[in-house]
């Protein structure tokens, strides 16, 4: 089957119900995208499907309906994604293994609501956990990113 | 300069030799290259000392042997080197290096006899000598007990100062200038003129020097780094999901594989029935491991989904099948036969307690899993004269050990490569995963395999916290607490985490009290008394160990106390407080939360201390009774570790382990029913989320007189502040965790 993923279009040949998760991991050799749980729990696998964040260990591979970003193709240590650069300033990790889902749940919010409120900030981002702690920063980061996306 | 270009690829390596605090052995060790793991993989003409600081033509590279789980170990390791050895933190490359016991944790030598070189089997290493069974264990080059920072403290400094004056000694040779008119910055050494020569340039003649170990560390008001915002060296890695985890490890021909063992742990795999797994696509082999079975296939998806299909009956296991029999046994062990240490007993608690009405408590806390978000891994690869693991630990040397038993390689021939940890609050002091992936690995030899755990397969094998029951007895008079008896039931963590490594622990086990015995209150008549209840499910480290319980414990009943006399929670904590540093704590979470000013209806403020792992900690805690239930408003921290060496790090690690506190004491448990564990994922274990997470301000106080780390020591008392502000905002006391079976949270 095609898969289009950070613009580059795959051929993989891999059961219909394989999660994407696993295609983008063990078939593509993109490792951004993290397994954490395997049921929609964490949202360490988060990527986008044409702009929508999606829980990729959920999403089948033959269910696939567009153009699929993970966080390598949303920006790069060189050309990074304003919310990169955000959680870069708030020093935002401490194991890091989430924040791959918690950057692309943040930058679909940011692309749905630019100014998001506190209360739609917690309703997007509960369902992304970090075990580490780090909400405090999280959310100071998605504001600084707010702001300096509508800056321009 | 054409000596520098002919043997520009040399390289060099400056020894820790004249470290600090007693690691002296280590400097011989040093000496000689076979103890040298940085020589391993050096081509002809390395030459050196070893083990922190390496430079050769590809720029400079500092060893940092703690493990990083998140804590930002590597970072703050390679910012003491680089203070001395005057390089930027984005001039340099971190390394976790090799196991080796040039790394050995020192932080505690204080208290432990000296390691001797001239043996350096592994159990002659741990079994000599120590008086501590936990100095004993951390000194293996292990990472945990909060000890990265003070073990590091002096002798990464050390080896940072070292490794400047030798290359000042260099450039001295070189240019034939004395080395007083040289100075250092930014990885260069400056000559009088104002020319420059780089560390890069001067490694191949200090490679020819004998290392200049008369040094002196600066003076802390010099310090450049230490003390000041850093940028963690991962964080942009970490921002960009470039940063590879173990779990990411990837190879030539790499395979894949999953496993099951018996949730009932310890216990037999009778019979396995792998037929339909073995016809399912891209499963390779089905291999046998200890306790269970293990599919090889060519996805992680596919073999996780091929072990799962394979029918399976389990043996029963040693301990209790249901909770009623562990927490029986924990009740059961109130008895002197089971006392493991009674170290705090001031005045005549019986007296006291004669002559007065008795109040008294019990608490419980259960059982929780580590569950950090990178589910356990590793990579091992058998060769014939080889053997190479790849997976984040916090044990390599044990490690090494265990994998060598398996593989009948010599342990020199194991080489483990420590990986960045997606977390670990001490899941990574067990290494079950390398040894199965050892097992599978030795069925198909020569190609690299890499097992992962399922979600549901980590959560419901791990070696959890342990469970823990406390009673306590006290009685109050005029208006101040005056006899505090506690009691603490658990099983010995540090007998259960050293009996998986073949290890025995002799005396008792100081984790049982810890974060009760030792705290610094002058009560009349003030016991405590630890027993130990005879060995249950497995149990290791969990953030903070035995003060993860206890801090609870003893806290929660001092305030119950503290209220019976009808003070102040604030006002009695420092009456009773006689150590200097932890009354700062205390009067610093005081302002910092305006105690004492009029409070909203419905809301409430606890507050509560623990001194673990020597930094006293003081936390308070607003809480808000909502229609929907017990509100978390704000969390005020202060904490003293004699030095900061990065506020930024600092704030976020303190943070963030009273979120995972609350997190747990508010909502997670592990339990058993038919011997195994029934909580599968993070949907029965649940953390705390964003929207639920308070503000929390922290102040990091520098009056201790040692440095310390920050690991865990927020963790012991925010469960206990949490209990205390809901007594204030309710009157209704919760003496248990989970915390929701006794009160709705919003």
């Amino acid at each position: 089957m095609k898969l289009t993923v950070n613009g580059r279009d795959h051929e993989v040949d891999v059961e219909e119900d394989m999660p994407l998760l696993w295609v983008l991991r063990d078939e593509l050799n993109i490792k951004g995208v993290k397994y954490g749980c395997g049921v929609a729990q964490c949202g360490a696998c988060t990527v986008h499907i044409d702009g929508e964040a999606v829980r990729s260990c959920q999403t089948a591979a033959g269910d696939v309906w567009g153009d699929v970003t993970t966080i390598e193709g949303l920006g790069t240590p060189e050309a990074l994604h304003a919310v990169q650069a955000a959680w870069i300033t708030h020093q935002v990790a401490q194991c890091g293994y989430c924040q791959s889902g918690q950057i692309m749940q943040a930058a679909a919010l940011l692309s749905e609501i630019p100014n998001p409120t506190d209360a739609e900030i917690d309703d997007a981002m509960n369902g992304n956990l970090c075990r580490c702690g780090t909400y405090t920063r999280i959310r100071a980061a998605i504001k600084t990113a707010s702001q300096s996306m509508q800056a321009g | 300069m054409s000596r520098l270009g002919k043997i520009a690829r040399r390289s060099f390596l400056v020894g820790s030799a004249a470290v600090v605090g007693g690691v002296a052995f280590g400097y011989v060790m040093y000496k000689r290259p076979v103890a040298n793991p940085l020589l391993d993989n050096l081509g002809e003409g390395a030459a050196g000392l070893t083990p922190y600081v390496r430079i050769d033509a590809s720029g400079i590279t500092l060893i940092t042997p703690r493990a990083d789980s998140g804590q930002g170990a590597y970072s703050v390791q390679a910012a003491l080197i680089a203070e001395e050895l005057d390089v930027e933190l984005d001039q340099i490359r971190v390394d976790p290096g090799m196991p080796s016991p040039a790394y050995y944790n020192t932080a505690l030598s204080d208290e432990a006899a000296p390691f001797r070189a001239t043996d350096d089997t592994l159990l002659a290493e741990s079994a000599r000598g120590v008086m501590d069974a936990m100095i004993k264990f951390l000194g293996l080059q292990v990472t945990g007990g909060s000890t990265t920072v003070p073990d590091g403290f002096g002798k990464l400094r050390m080896a940072g100062a070292v490794a400047r004056e030798t290359l000042k000694a260099a450039a001295a040779e070189a240019k034939g200038v004395p080395v007083s008119s040289l100075k250092t910055a930014r990885g260069q050494v400056e000559l009088p003129g104002g020319e420059t020569i780089s560390y890069v340039d001067l490694a191949p003649i200090a490679a020819t020097l004998t290392p200049v170990n008369d040094v002196s560390l600066r003076d802390p008001s010099t310090w450049q780094l230490v003390g000041k915002a850093m940028e963690r060296v991962d964080i942009v890695a970490k921002s960009t999901g470039t940063q590879d985890y173990g779990i990411d490890f990837e190879a030539e021909g790499l395979l894949h594989a999953s496993v099951r063992t018996n949730p009932r742990r310890g216990g037999a795999l009778l019979r396995y029935d792998a037929s339909v797994a073995r016809g399912m696509r891209g499963v390779k082999q089905i291999v046998e491991v200890t306790g269970g079975v293990a599919v090889i296939a060519d996805n992680t998806w596919r073999a996780i989904q091929a072990v799962n299909a394979i029918e399976v009956e389990w043996g029963p296991a040693a301990y209790p099948a249901e909770m009623v029999g562990h927490w029986q046994a924990l009740a059961d062990s109130f008895d002197d036969a089971f006392v493991d240490s009674r170290k705090r007993d001031d005045g005549d608690v019986e007296a006291a307690l004669a002559n007065a009405d008795v109040i008294e408590a019990e608490y419980r806390a259960p059982y929780l899993a580590h569950a950090p978000l990178e589910p356990i891994s590793a990579t091992v690869l058998v060769g014939e004269d080889r053997v190479d693991v790849w997976t984040g630990t916090q044990i390599p040397r044990f490690v090494q050990n265990n994998v060598a038993g398996i593989t009948g390689h010599d342990r020199d021939d194991v080489h483990v490569h420590v990986q960045m940890m997606g977390g670990s609050f001490g899941h990574r002091l067990e290494d079950r995963v390398v040894r199965e992936a050892a097992e599978i690995a030795l069925a198909v030899k020569g190609t690299p395999v890499k097992l992962t755990y399922s979600r549901e397969e980590d959560m419901s094998h791990d070696d959890t916290r342990q469970i823990a029951m406390a009673r306590g007895r006290g009685a109050v008079r005029d208006g101040q607490v005056q006899a505090y008896d506690l009691g603490i039931a658990m099983p010995s963590i540090i007998a259960s985490q050293m009996g998986r490594q073949g290890l025995s622990l002799p005396g008792p086990d100081t984790q049982i009290v810890a974060g009760a015995w030792e705290q610094p209150f002058e009560i009349p008549d003030y016991r405590v008394t630890g027993y130990r209840t005879p060995e249950l499910a497995p149990i290791t480290s969990w953030r903070s160990v035995g003060a993860s319980t206890n801090g609870f414990f003893h806290d929660v009943f001092l305030d119950e106390l503290i209220h019976a006399a009808g003070a102040d929670p604030m006002e009695e904590r420092l009456r009773l407080c006689w150590h200097d540093p932890s009354r700062k704590v205390l009067e610093a979470v005081a302002e910092m939360s305006g105690w004492g000013r009029p409070q909203a209806p419905n809301t409430g403020r606890g507050v509560a201390f623990c001194l673990s792992f020597g930094v006293p900690t003081a936390e308070v805690i607003e809480v808000t009774q909502t229609e929907a239930g017990i509100r978390l408003d704000k969390v005020w921290v202060a904490a003293d570790v004699g030095t900061v060496v990065d506020p930024v790090n600092f704030e976020n690690n303190v943070q963030g382990g009273v979120i995972w506190a609350l997190g747990h004491a508010i909502n997670a448990e592990v339990t058993y029913a038919d011997g195994m564990v029934e909580q599968m994922n993070y949907y029965d274990f649940e953390g705390l989320r964003l929207a639920q997470a308070p503000e929390i301000e922290v102040r990091g106080l520098e009056n201790g007189a040692h440095v310390r780390g920050i690991g865990e020591p927020m963790v012991p008392p925010a469960a206990a502040a949490l209990s205390n502000a809901i007594f204030a905002a309710t009157g209704k006391r919760i003496r248990e965790m989970p915390m929701r079976k006794f009160i709705d949270f919003a």
